[in-house]
């Protein structure tokens, strides 16, 4: 009997130095925490949004990530702003996406690089200063996978390109989807100088702003933990034909847009 | 007379070392594929802690005056293996060794071949996609490969190729070739005309799934063009060499083809990365070893690059 509880008693402790050794919450709980919301409390909760995100990684430089709401946009109720985080990340904020009632429903999808093992949180703020809280672990690809994208030529020969891809028919009055395609090599920086004596500043997008006839709908500030060509989906709610336009800038300072005209 | 016995004795000794040195020097098993032409196959595994990141196909061409390393190896170690080897097989100087693109497993054996009249050749594109992604290989190093890589191990090419560039090895040329975005942004072959040999590395995997971090498209038109090449054989980075070419290209070029169509569809019919990951391709599951690894990092890429089409 003693034996079996020591046994047992062995299976847990390796079992929580696993669970430990992966999936850990400390950066968390340490630094990021106080880093972004100092002071102020989180509740972690599903009632609000969630968010989908693959287990292991595919590839490094490029993960979908997807955020859904599960409350309708009103302007008594809605969501104001949604953070993303990557605890390991070498820069832990991703991104923050503003949404307004006009936006209709506050999802998001993107894609992203994930370093190494770690969380991904999606921290939700409502607009009487709520915070709720989703996250998943992801694991880290490995092999040959780097968190870069992966044709550097071909992404600076489309730089600035834009596009809108949306369903071919659209609903006035309700939520519709639209998809934003930047091309942009949102480079890193974060290279070895010492070694190569090439000095190649970090180079991204770092604010994309969508509006519907003039109003926002969608307004990001962007980091490097978006991946090359970012890619973003959100909704927007359209109450008569007009334009959705999209102004997204860089870095260097360089200046982007894109007009759809969306006729319900 | 003393004196004499004394030279003799430490003559004796120190050469007692030297034999001993050399005994324990550690060599591996090479394949002479032609005359001069040898080859270390590597296992259809993923790297890690066992491997140490050893597991790709390397190699090395003899010719009168200098030798070529065809890749380096996976970690500095294995990269000492191959020297250690190819000082065994002939006395012949190390010359080049060629880097056939930035995958770890290619270049990170680089640092043992380092020295006086050893000179790197790399893609034009090399350095800068060491650049990128150096820092992010040594960084993960240790947790991957069981082996602490450090910014020593990043060895820049001396000689870098933009079109292409022969070498004389003394009696036996080589073509080295830069190629377009296929495998990565940086891939180069080597031809070896005296044995008619095509050396491809990760242009072309045989059994082992091909593995895109390049460009799809840009891969296809490459194969496309070394088709053409009358040679006797291939040697493929991943899996065993080849002698019926093109015909050995077949399996690669139908699944990259297929890939091509699946994703391209599905992002006409309006689907999502997401989805694409999940549903694209899986047909091809269970006629490549390392599917299951690679096959959703492909589909990931060729979505990423086929949604710029139109």
């Amino acid at each position: 009997m003693k034996m079996v509880r020591v046994i047992i008693s062995f299976w847990v402790l390796l079992f929580v130095n696993v669970v430990s050794a992966g999936v850990d919450d400390t950066v968390w709980q340490n630094e990021l925490k106080a880093q972004f919301f100092a002071g102020r409390s989180i509740s972690e909760a599903e009632n609000i949004i969630a968010i989908e995100a693959p287990y292991r990684a595919e590839d490094a430089a490029l993960v979908p990530i997807r955020i859904t709401s599960k409350i309708n946009q009103t302007n008594d109720k809605y969501i104001k702003r949604i953070t993303l985080i990557v605890d390991k990340n070498p820069i832990p904020f991703a991104a923050e996406f503003n949404f307004t009632p006009l936006s209709g429903k506050a999802d998001v999808a993107m894609r992203i690089r994930v370093n190494s093992y770690s969380y991904v949180r999606a921290i939700a703020e409502m607009n009487d200063g709520q915070l709720i809280m989703v996250k998943k672990f992801v694991k880290a690809s490995g092999g040959c996978s780097a968190p870069i994208g992966a044709d550097l030529d071909a992404a600076m020969k489309r730089l600035g390109r834009m596009k809108f891809k949306l369903p071919s028919t659209a609903q006035s009055n309700e939520p519709n989807l639209a998809q934003l395609l930047i091309s942009h090599p949102n480079i890193t920086g974060m290279q070895m100088d010492q070694v190569t004596r090439i000095i190649r500043p970090a180079y991204y997008v770092e604010k994309v702003k969508v509006t519907f006839d003039g109003q926002p709908v969608l307004t990001a500030k962007t980091d490097i933990a978006i991946s090359a060509d970012p890619n973003f989906r959100f909704y927007f709610v359209p109450q008569s034909a007009g334009d959705l336009h999209a102004e997204v800038s860089d870095t260097d300072g360089k200046t982007f847009s894109q007009t759809y005209r969306v006729e319900p | 007379m003393k004196y004499t016995m004394l030279l003799c004795l430490s003559l004796f000794f120190s050469l007692f070392t030297v034999l001993s040195q050399a005994q324990t020097k550690e060599t591996f098993e090479v394949q002479k594929i032609a005359p001069g032409l040898y080859f270390h196959f590597g296992h259809h595994e993923l790297p890690n802690r066992e491997n140490h990141g050893g597991i790709a196909n390397i190699g090395f061409v003899v010719g009168k005056s200098c030798v070529a390393v065809l890749d380096s190896g996976g970690n500095p170690q294995q990269g000492l293996v191959l020297k250690n080897t190819i000082e065994k097989i002939t006395d012949v100087p190390i010359c080049y060794v060629i880097n056939s693109h930035v995958h770890p497993d290619h270049v990170f054996g680089n640092r043992s071949f380092k020295g006086k009249g050893v000179q790197f050749i790399g893609h034009k594109n090399l350095a800068r996609a060491l650049q990128l992604r150096s820092a992010f290989y040594l960084q993960r190093s240790e947790e991957q490969l069981g082996v602490k890589l450090t910014p020593q191990d990043i060895v820049l090419p001396d000689i870098m190729v933009a079109d292409s560039l022969t070498l004389d090895l003394g009696g036996r040329l080589l073509t080295v070739t830069a190629h377009g975005s296929a495998h990565t942004d940086n891939d180069l072959s080597v031809l070896d005309k005296s044995s008619q040999t095509l050396w491809l590395s990760d242009l072309l995997f045989v059994e082992h799934l091909p593995v895109i971090d390049g460009s799809l498209k840009g891969w296809l038109k490459e194969l496309k063009e070394l088709s053409l090449l009358k040679v006797k054989r291939v040697v493929p980075g991943h899996g065993p060499v080849m002698g019926d070419w093109p015909a050995a290209l077949k399996p690669q070029v139908d699944y990259l083809t297929m890939l091509l169509k699946e994703v391209r569809s599905m992002i006409k019919q309006g689907k999502f990365i997401e989805q694409a990951i999940v549903e694209a391709g899986q047909t091809a599951a269970g006629r490549w070893a390392l599917f299951d690894a690679f096959h959703k990092k492909n589909v990931t890429l060729v979505f990423a690059e086929l949604e710029w089409e139109d």
